[in-house]
């Protein structure tokens, strides 16, 4: 019950850490890092929602489960199209 | 008691893990401390009864995002100390649309509406697997994995236009030996996630990332070097899940009584499900080491 509410408050505050870094950088680097902070934090907001039933005995709900998992992979894959931008800026500026 | 000890102790890790990779001076540790917040997210995810988030994190999370930064690290200008200089606004703004939010989520009543769960629940002997987040992704809400599919893929032909040259290194032959004596038990694990998947824990994304992560150790040890965008069998592994995915619709939705897209008959499901996640498998593998490695020079002199 207690576990629930440090959940819901490690999420809502690395939500707000990642947008603080998303904002302040200074590297883009940091900023795509950031921002995936920020998508954990959300993950995690969805997965402490789906761990609500386990309380009641019931198994977690695994649409959520299903939803967080498409997630983590589109992640990956929009970060690894953010450091092929990043690689090829950083490319341009020393040309 | 003991388990609310373990999350206060693994929420602090967490969140210290997260503020010193944001506010730390140097780059480099940055993206350490990054790779280490991915690690202690998977234990999050074992901990809140998420064993499939678990099993996906550790792979990609703490793997492969790792390698992708690390390959980004490599490319950034020599100057790595950052001041930046702290002002007032933004810290204000974030800490006061932070306190709005934690007030709302509080408020999120304990107990959950079952609707939705019972329903999954309720459909699963029709599915034709055991494991309910495998029946919602493949199933339930197949457009889902599919249109991901499609994510990854766009997201691997954007990596491919802005190629930038990376130089390989010759192995260390250490890390050599490792990485093959590695491999076999790493395919071994690959089926065992993807067969687990339809009645436990796993399934094709698990399995594809940890597919990925044996073939980029593998790659940066300039092992497998027909594995590059250049090759068409490589094009066409990528392709495969999705190609797959959309034939097997067609076909539902012009042989089955129901006539629905992305709908199996309940007699084939179980089959046509582990087809489908076979080569999804092999398309996620090989997307996400393309998207890791990229096309890399080979360079054979550093020993």
């Amino acid at each position: 019950m207690l576990s629930l509410y440090v959940y819901f408050t490690l999420a809502t505050l690395l939500i707000g850490f990642g947008a603080y870094g998303v904002w302040r950088g200074p590297e883009l680097l940091r900023r795509i890092l950031a921002l995936n902070i920020m998508g954990a934090g959300i993950f995690l907001l969805m997965v402490t929602l789906a761990y609500r039933p386990v309380l009641q005995g019931e198994p977690a709900d695994s649409v959520l489960h299903a939803l967080v998992l498409t997630g983590l992979v589109v992640a990956v894959s929009a970060t690894a199209f953010a450091l092929a931008l990043l690689g090829r800026i950083l490319q341009k500026g020393k040309a | 008691m003991g388990l609310l000890l373990f999350d206060l102790v693994l929420a602090t890790v967490v969140l210290l893990l997260a503020g010193t990779a944001i506010f730390s001076r140097n780059l480099t540790h940055a993206v350490m401390l990054f790779m280490a917040f991915g690690v202690m997210m998977a234990l999050a995810w074992a901990r809140l009864a998420a064993p499939d988030l678990a099993l996906a994190e550790a792979a990609i999370g703490a793997g492969l995002t790792g390698a992708l930064c690390f390959t980004a690290l490599v490319r950034q200008p020599a100057a790595l100390d950052s001041k930046v200089a702290t002002s007032l606004l933004p810290i204000c703004f974030v800490a006061l649309i932070t306190a709005a939010l934690l007030f709302s989520v509080w408020q999120i009543p304990v107990s959950p509406n079952p609707a939705l769960s019972h329903e999954v629940s309720v459909a699963l002997p029709q599915s034709g697997v055991a494991h309910p987040v495998t029946a919602v992704l493949l199933n339930f809400r197949s457009w889902d994995t599919l249109l991901e599919l499609l994510v990854l893929l766009l997201a691997l032909l954007g990596a491919q236009q802005a190629q930038s040259s990376l130089t390989l290194y010759a192995g260390w032959s250490l890390s050599l030996s490792w990485s093959r004596l590695l491999s076999p038990l790493i395919i071994l694990l690959t089926g065992y996630l993807l067969w687990r998947g339809a009645a436990a824990p796993g399934g094709a994304f698990q399995a594809g990332a940890l597919l990925a992560s044996g073939l980029v150790v593998l790659r940066l040890n300039q092992q497998l070097t027909w594995l590059s965008w250049q090759n068409p069998w490589v094009r066409l592994a990528a392709l495969s899940g999705l190609l797959v995915f959309v034939l097997t619709g067609l076909f539902s939705l012009l042989w089955s009584s129901s006539r629905l897209w992305l709908e199996w008959p309940t007699a084939y499901a179980g089959a046509v499900i582990l087809g489908i996640e076979s080569f999804a498998t092999l398309a996620i593998a090989v997307t996400l080491t393309l998207l890791v490695v990229g096309e890399p020079t080979e360079e054979r002199a550093d020993a």
